[in-house]
């Protein structure tokens, strides 16, 4: 019995479609994730087991971990209006066009002395360079006159949205006290809600959370 | 697909002198091409952190002198952070006496059992922890120990952040002196 014979095909594969669809998926992911903004302030927040997202239009106080504290308003429609708030409470004497340079900064890490001159300058200088919004103490805070100038912007609306948008960012080896003065100028100003930001992290197996949140999924 | 005819139109006659062209295929490989597609692929969905950063809900009471706490000591449980990632506990209220006793010294990694032992032993509404943070105490400090809260599931209003009594720095100055922490 002879066997059949099998005609030789050949093994080529025309790798065309697979090359189109590697580089689709390849071109959809660059495209679909969003790049990190800049920050102008490097630090690294801790971890927590909290898995709300932090908004992203925020206000947002970051404290370094030399202790230098600086502000970032995320919020562009209420920026000028907290930015010309604190120029006429503290008197700063900033011409509109200051006010416009001003605004267009990323942030802010001057006490509020040296702003004129830190404006008059060609270009910024880095963060690192700058001396950081004083918080001191409870009398040597200039935060607190910030978060005026912000709740007074805020003002008329609602409180809860404000309190949406504040948000801490801290740096791992920062000391305690500079987040003790933070928080001082928040509940001078009447502001008890915030958030902090941080890195999430698993909830620890076995621990009274994870147990909840277990018991939580299965009534679902 | 990857080719390309370049067979001379319509069987045109040359003329005499005219070389006939070798018929070269366009036919590319695309293998490599395809590897390359995926390992840019892998390389960038690897590299890719999906870390969104999270926020941590806080809620500070009002600075109220005639609206104070009051804290039963059986349900009270104060814990200190120091220098070096030190957590210092003790349970109730101190005293003069027994201070040295009653002060003890561990760390975060142990802190959960103790504030889960206090929780089981104490009867809800009587459940207090008092944080106190020395000024050595770094942020990553203050919110771990918020977030140890969270991970033993202590209901809101049962912790609270209060500033360190003279007699608590001491405290803690001696026993770092003791444990030679820097």
């Amino acid at each position: 019995m002879g066997r059949a014979k099998l005609p030789r095909k050949s093994t080529n594969i025309d790798m065309t479609a697979m090359c189109d669809v590697a580089f689709l998926l390849l071109s959809f992911f660059i495209l679909a994730t969003k790049q990190k903004p800049p920050e102008a302030v490097a630090v690294i927040p801790p971890t927590s087991v909290s898995s709300k997202a932090a908004p992203e239009k925020s206000i947002l106080i970051t404290l370094t971990k030399e202790g230098k504290c600086f502000l970032i308003l995320g919020d562009e429609t209420k920026k000028k209006e907290v930015l010309k708030d604190i120029n006429t409470t503290k008197g700063l004497g900033l011409s509109d066009a200051e006010l416009t340079k001003l605004n267009k900064l990323g942030f802010i890490g001057t006490p509020l002395g040296q702003l004129k001159s830190i404006l008059a300058l060609e270009q910024m200088p880095t963060a690192d360079k700058l001396l950081g919004i004083p918080i001191k103490d409870s009398t040597d805070n200039e935060m607190v006159d910030w978060i005026r100038s912000i709740t007074n912007a805020y003002a008329g609306g609602d409180q809860k949205e404000l309190e949406e948008k504040l948000l801490i960012k801290g740096d791992n080896l920062s000391k305690y006290p500079a987040f003790k003065n933070i928080k001082y100028a928040l509940k001078k100003n009447n502001l008890f809600k915030f958030r902090i930001v941080t890195n999430s992290e698993t909830v620890p197996n076995g621990s009274e959370l994870y147990i909840k949140n277990k018991e939580l999924l299965e009534k679902k | 697909m990857a080719e390309m005819d370049t067979s001379s139109g319509g069987g045109h006659k040359k003329g005499p002198g005219v070389k006939k062209s070798k018929k070269m295929s366009t036919r590319v490989d695309l293998t490599p091409m395809v590897d390359l597609g995926f390992l840019l692929i892998t390389f960038f969905v690897f590299t890719t952190t999906m870390s969104k950063p999270t926020a941590m809900n806080m809620n500070e009471p009002k600075d109220d002198p005639d609206q104070q706490l009051k804290v039963k000591q059986s349900g009270a449980m104060t814990i200190l952070l120091g220098k070096g990632d030190q957590v210092y506990y003790y349970l109730g209220e101190l005293t003069a006496e027994n201070a040295s006793q009653q002060f003890k010294s561990t760390n975060f990694k142990d802190i959960r059992t103790f504030i889960l032992d206090k929780k089981k032993s104490t009867p809800i509404g009587d459940l207090m922890y008092i944080i106190k943070s020395d000024k050595d105490a770094t942020f990553k400090n203050a919110i771990d120990i918020l977030d140890e809260m969270a991970i033993n599931d202590v209901p809101p209003g049962h912790y609270a952040e209060v500033d360190m009594s003279p007699t608590e720095e001491q405290l803690i100055a001696l026993t770092e002196q003791a444990n030679g922490i820097k």
